[in-house]
């Protein structure tokens, strides 16, 4: 368990250079960049979602796969933690994008939903998600959740990448008008800088929202150790 | 002896135990039939619709039965204290995962077959069409539907939601699996070449090779209490 | 003048080293060390929860230990091939028996599991150690407890273990299948097999065993031989300690 003070000093690190950044970036989002032909203003809510999206599916994800491969190695119980604050941030970016995603895509294509490949994979990261931290929570004895919740985080990282395949696969099939355009795909050069740097953004936006996540999650697991210790020395 | 010995051992236990009630066959058969009975009668059937909805029908009617099933099977070892006399055999527990994976393909397995004759007559289809194929892509679902069933059973056994938990970690997992599965009957089931039916294969046989081997190494962790 | 060559000694059957297990803050078992010579029976005594059956299913490895080491022949338990649990024998709460199967074919499959030599031959002969050759063919859901029981001594016995963990064997049992236990487990250290018995029947464990040991809130609180000591007075140190361990 890293040191409560490294903890807290890392993220208000990151928490100012967040907050610094995600002015500029709003700044960027709704002032700079010029407003897109076809779509109109809504198409600024890509700065929004497409991140978002990277985040939940290419940060928090593979943070949580990789401190469960860990935990089952060591078995050490700060690893379950930071895999499932990692998880609980994952949904919140992920339930970001779902929302996002909509309401870009009424406006736009007349369409609430389309079962865009990428965007039912982020619907089934969700469920995913949700279902690793139910486990978790719902397993009586911690340990056992832990591995419980590392072995299902293992088993859906596996899978997302071939949930996406399979969607693809259909699309292709069923050809569907292309919504929420590929991601730098043909995107004019201040477009492409707005997007690039609202991704950094997110990312250190997750990370402060990890660390801060984790101080807390440090905190009650000091009181649990203490506890521990107590109760051991206890005739 | 083996490990495909002992792993046959295992296979034959289980399937000699269920033939002596068949309680589990009969439960998840039973199930099935209703699914299918009660969703076929409220479409129309030989319509364009009900033709394109029936795989899908088919294949909620197999997932549902094998979620009592896969449920079923574990908490069968589980109550008993059998799964610790397994535990404390000479037996890897890699090997035990794919036992009783096993097992679980071929309850499911038999249960599909008179589900799907049943389907079959609702649905008007022809029998004589791409027969082999259907069978091909039942096995394949079913696979991928029990190796992570089997896994995901030894967990929710253990959590205080119990039979609820299944359903809510392997659906979404099982994404792929259904979706190639119900595609692939459909195109089955409408003469299509194997050319055609090519990417659904591939993509329930990759499922089915990554996550027999994933399975096969977290069993271990799942059974450790 | 010679030297005498001697051998070395054997390892100890079970070696025993700091073992702790916590759940949380609950800790069933808080530093236990113990070691148990080659054919030597020890008895555990100890009241629920004392940590007396977390112990067993360590060593049975259905439960890993939070830190401490465990040998069994010498080898530590992390480093033993599956194959060596051949020669464990366990016979707990749980029959580890199928209900819908006969007497016979629950034998042969765990004869299978074991890598038991010429198990049609084995199987009706444990059978008839137990006194079960004439329900062999019949299901194990019809049997009484105490000829499941006897059943599940069969199934431990099948594959000849050298070491067996008994986890309270004589619960449930009546006076004939208890004392078909006593003589079977008399036979059993006659064949210098090693045993670690857990058992509430503090007459029964001290006349059994040639040592015993106390279990209170996960500590041994009391180990001796048992050669000498008086089942009355052995009684009373028992019930003190427990009584004081509430306190």
């Amino acid at each position: 368990m890293p040191a409560a003070e490294k903890l807290q000093r890392w993220a208000n690190i990151f928490g100012m250079i967040t907050a610094v950044l995600m002015l500029v970036n709003l700044y960027n989002i709704f002032i700079m960049v010029p407003t897109e032909a076809s779509m109109g203003v809504v198409q600024r809510i890509f700065y929004f979602h497409a991140p978002s999206a990277i985040v939940a599916l290419a940060v928090a994800f593979p943070v949580t796969f990789v401190y469960s491969v860990l935990y089952l190695w060591k078995h050490r119980l700060w690893h379950d933690r930071v895999a499932f604050c990692a998880a609980e941030i994952g949904v919140l970016f992920t339930t970001i994008v779902l929302t996002t995603g909509p309401i870009w895509a009424r406006p736009v294509w007349n369409t609430w939903w389309s079962w865009d490949p990428r965007l039912t994979t982020t619907l089934i990261l969700w469920f995913i998600y949700v279902g690793y931290m139910m486990l978790r929570v719902y397993t009586g004895e911690e340990q056992r959740g832990a591995r419980f919740a590392a072995v299902f985080a293992i088993v859906g990282f596996v899978d997302v990448p071939i949930v996406y395949l399979a969607n693809r696969l259909w699309r292709t099939l069923h050809p569907q008008p292309v919504i929420f355009g590929g991601a730098g795909s043909g995107l004019e050069p201040s477009m492409r800088y707005t997007f690039l740097f609202s991704i950094v953004v997110f990312i250190c936006l997750f990370v402060f929202l990890l660390l801060q996540r984790l101080r807390l999650e440090r905190a009650r697991l000091a009181v649990k150790e203490i506890k521990q210790e107590m109760s051991f020395a206890a005739p | 002896m083996s490990a495909l010995a002992k792993l046959w051992a295992v296979v034959w236990k289980d399937l000699l135990s269920e033939f002596r009630t068949k309680e589990l066959l009969s439960s998840m058969l039973m199930f099935a039939l209703i699914v299918v009975v009660i969703f076929s009668f409220t479409f129309e059937t030989g319509s364009t619709a009900t033709r394109e909805a029936g795989p899908g029908l088919l294949w909620v009617a197999f997932t549902f039965a094998s979620v009592l099933g896969l449920h079923r099977s574990m908490i069968h070892e589980v109550e008993r204290g059998s799964l610790h006399g397994l535990m404390i055999a000479p037996l890897d527990r890699g090997l035990l995962f794919l036992a009783k994976a096993i097992g679980n393909v071929i309850f499911i397995f038999l249960i599909e077959i008179p589900t799907f004759v049943l389907f079959a007559i609702f649905f008007n289809v022809d029998l004589t069409v791409g027969l082999e194929k259907t069978a091909l892509v039942f096995l394949l679902g079913t696979i991928g539907f029990a190796s992570v069933g089997t896994l995901f059973s030894a967990m929710s056994v253990n959590t205080r939601t119990r039979e609820i938990m299944l359903p809510i970690l392997l659906f979404p997992i099982q994404v792929p699996v259904i979706l190639a599965a119900v595609h692939a009957t459909a195109g089955a089931l409408n003469g299509r070449s194997w050319a055609d039916l090519a990417d659904w294969l591939k993509i329930l046989i990759a499922f089915d090779a990554v996550f027999i081997i994933v399975c096969f190494v977290t069993f271990e962790y799942v059974l450790e209490e | 003048m010679s030297l005498s060559a001697s051998a070395p000694a054997p390892p100890p059957a079970l070696a025993i080293t700091n073992l702790i297990k916590s759940y949380g803050s609950f800790h069933a078992l808080r530093g236990i060390s113990l070691q148990v010579a080659v054919g030597e029976c020890v008895s555990i005594f100890g009241p629920n929860g004392a940590g007396k059956s977390t112990l067993l299913r360590i060593l049975a490895e259905i439960t890993r230990p939070t830190s401490g080491e465990i040998a069994i022949h010498g080898q530590p338990l992390r480093d033993r091939p599956l194959s060596a649990r051949r020669q464990l024998g366990v016979i707990g709460h749980q029959t580890f028996l199928y209900d819908d199967l006969t007497a016979a074919e629950n034998l042969q499959f765990f004869a299978r599991l074991y890598d038991v030599p010429a198990r049609n031959d084995r199987i009706p002969a444990v059978l008839a150690e137990v006194g079960l050759e004439k329900r062999a063919h019949d299901r194990v859901r019809a049997f009484s407890r105490g000829m499941q029981q006897r059943l599940a001594i069969a199934r431990a016995m099948v594959h000849e273990p050298s070491i067996l963990f008994l986890d309270e064997p004589y619960t449930g049992l009546d006076q004939h299948a208890a004392s078909m236990l006593t003589q079977w487990l008399q036979k059993l250290r006659s064949e210098r097999r090693t045993i670690l018995l857990v058992t509430h029947d503090l007459q029964q464990g001290l006349a059994m065993a040639d040592r015993a040991v106390i279990f209170l809130r996960g500590r041994i609180v009391w180990e001796g031989a048992t050669a000498g000591v008086e089942p009355r007075a052995f009684s009373a140190l028992y019930f003190d300690l427990v009584a004081k361990g509430e306190q």
